[in-house]
């Protein structure tokens, strides 16, 4: 395809403002996960004052990490895919700056109002009306800048890619809207316009498809594009990757009930949940190993490139876990898990095995990109970011698999007269090594996004330094 | 019509739906095409230089 004839350019600007964002926005929103983790070990950490109470911190921390870190993610790679596989700026610089200063806005509120007590309770769509509405805004306006982009393509095809994050923007916006509808009372209280199991289905419609779409579709799309780019050749089966984003995308919105097992929810509701989730397990799997297999014939680069290490073990992650989801959907597991931090592990080896791990890795190939640069400052040093990551993850998710079926058959023992063998409290104090477990996972973490934090700075730096001499001499 | 003869009618659009993209997806026709596409995330080196050409002429501007 010949691109010669113009003189079309990329609007790296804004790519590189979410991008540098993303690395903020994790640390901040994992330190907070780590003091609440740390709360749950040693609870004086709550300082007795009500901002700083677990129940407050913690719709922070799930905020911060999903919408702040993970979408500046996606704001970045989905801006900077679209143009580089549309070979067109885009649609609008205006917008585009419009959708960064509106989402750190919207952020920096939500870093207020939490603490502050204003919340509509609903899991991962906690923040109240005002908020909403901005959302909503901001949300738009990023549809229009992206499929304007679409629509200036300079080929008939459209890359897979930009299709699993087109479907992201569009289902996001639809669950978003939906899921909020409500009725304000004041500037900062509002009430769902939805009532008792119907507002409990709608809520899980909508969370369990912020999991498949906000952290899944829309990481696919990373997948399709910075798997391929950083091993040096194209995706396993291009034609694999469409009936996977088909049957994903058909398959994701069905699958909320399982969240809502042995509740009010109709039986058939329930088990109707439980089969979809089940199925999901096939394009799950079809889209990981399409990534996996992209790295055959090159998987000694694994040996050096510490960043295609990063983009494969989330690929891991991302199997592993969707694994063990559509397992712990099943009702009589789930008699089991249900409750239990076997949930907040699952999730975890998700968010931050596959979701974290992704972006970090797409984040170290854009870096250097967005700055003319070939390398990060130190590649060995993404290397030790590598194992602090995995070795975070393992020891998260590990600890939490303990608790979890240790807490499930706390619950469950009953003694032969029918009463209940332990008291709830004897299963939180059985609980504790898995807590602190837990909180040094979160901290080794965490680490390693300092560290990464020290390795962006230092290539940004080094750029200003190539500029310096690249300067003309002018004493 | 019954409720579940609905359902079960529904049942058989969705796996012809599913065939139908599999077939489309997988026929020989469109191998070469995909093939290009599955490309394209190599093939616009020019504009990313040029996009730091631009740049680097508005800094000393």
């Amino acid at each position: 395809m010949s691109t010669g004839n113009d003189n079309t350019t990329y609007n790296y600007k804004v790519v590189r403002q979410f991008a540098i964002m993303t690395v903020v926005w994790g640390i901040v929103g994992m330190a907070v996960g780590v003091l609440i983790a740390a709360q749950l070990v040693w609870p004086q950490l709550n300082f007795d004052l009500p901002w700083t109470s677990f129940g407050r911190l913690r719709p922070l921390h799930t905020n911060a990490v999903i919408f702040a870190f993970g979408g500046s993610a996606l704001f970045a790679t989905s801006y900077y895919v679209v143009q580089r596989t549309s070979q067109a700026r885009l649609f609008s610089d205006t917008l585009a700056a419009f959708t960064f200063w509106g989402w750190q806005a919207i952020i920096v509120a939500a870093a207020i109002t939490l603490p502050l007590g204003f919340t509509s309770t609903k899991e991962y769509a906690e923040l109240e009306w005002p908020i909403d509405i901005a959302i909503a805004i901001v949300w738009v306006s990023y549809a229009i800048v992206f499929f304007g982009t679409i629509m200036r393509r300079k080929m008939k095809h459209i890359y897979v890619a930009n299709w699993f994050y087109g479907a992201f923007i569009i289902t996001i916006a639809v669950l978003h809207i939906v899921n909020n509808l409500e009725v304000p009372v004041t500037a900062w209280k509002s009430y769902s316009i939805y009532a008792g199991t119907i507002d409990a289905m709608v809520q899980w419609w909508y969370g369990h498809n912020a999991v498949g779409f906000f952290l899944t579709a829309g990481f696919l799309g990373m997948m399709y594009y910075f798997v391929p780019k950083q091993a040096g050749r194209p995706v396993y089966s291009y034609r694999l990757s469409i009936v996977h984003f088909w049957a994903l995308i058909s398959i994701y919105v069905w699958a909320g009930a399982h969240h809502l097992h042995y509740s009010a929810l109709p039986d058939w509701a329930q088990s109707a949940g439980m089969v979809m989730s089940l199925i999901l397990l096939a394009p799950s799997w079809g889209g990981m190993i399409n990534g996996m297999m992209t790295l055959s014939g090159a998987w000694h680069k694994l040996r050096t490139d510490p960043i295609l290490r990063f983009l494969v073990v989330s690929l891991s992650f991302y199997g592993m876990s969707t694994f063990e989801g559509p397992m712990m959907s099943i009702k009589t597991v789930n008699a089991l898990s249900h409750n239990t931090d076997w949930t907040v592990g699952h999730v975890h080896s998700g968010a931050l095995g596959w979701v974290a791990m992704i972006s970090i890795g797409a984040i170290y190939h854009l870096i250097p990109k967005l700055h003319g640069l070939k390398d990060m400052y130190s590649v060995s040093l993404i290397n030790v970011h590598f194992w602090l990551a995995t070795i975070g993850t393992v020891l998260y998710i590990a600890s939490m698999w303990v608790n979890g079926i240790m807490q499930g058959l706390m619950w469950r023992a009953v003694n032969a007269d029918g009463t209940l063998t332990y008291s709830f409290v004897e299963a939180v104090v059985a609980s504790g090594p898995g807590y602190f477990v837990r909180a040094l996972g979160g901290l080794v973490f965490l680490a390693g996004m300092l560290i990464m934090a020290y390795n962006v700075w230092m290539t940004v730096k080094q750029k200003d330094a190539v500029a310096l001499d690249n300067a003309p001499h002018t004493a | 019509m019954d409720i579940n003869t609905v359902r079960g009618i529904s049942t058989f659009f969705v796996m012809a739906a599913f065939l139908g993209i599999c077939w489309w997806a997988y026929s020989s026709h469109r191998k070469s095409r995909f093939e290009e596409a599955a490309n394209l995330p190599f093939d616009d080196d020019e504009i990313a230089e040029r996009t730091f050409k631009e740049t680097e002429k508005k800094d000393h501007e």
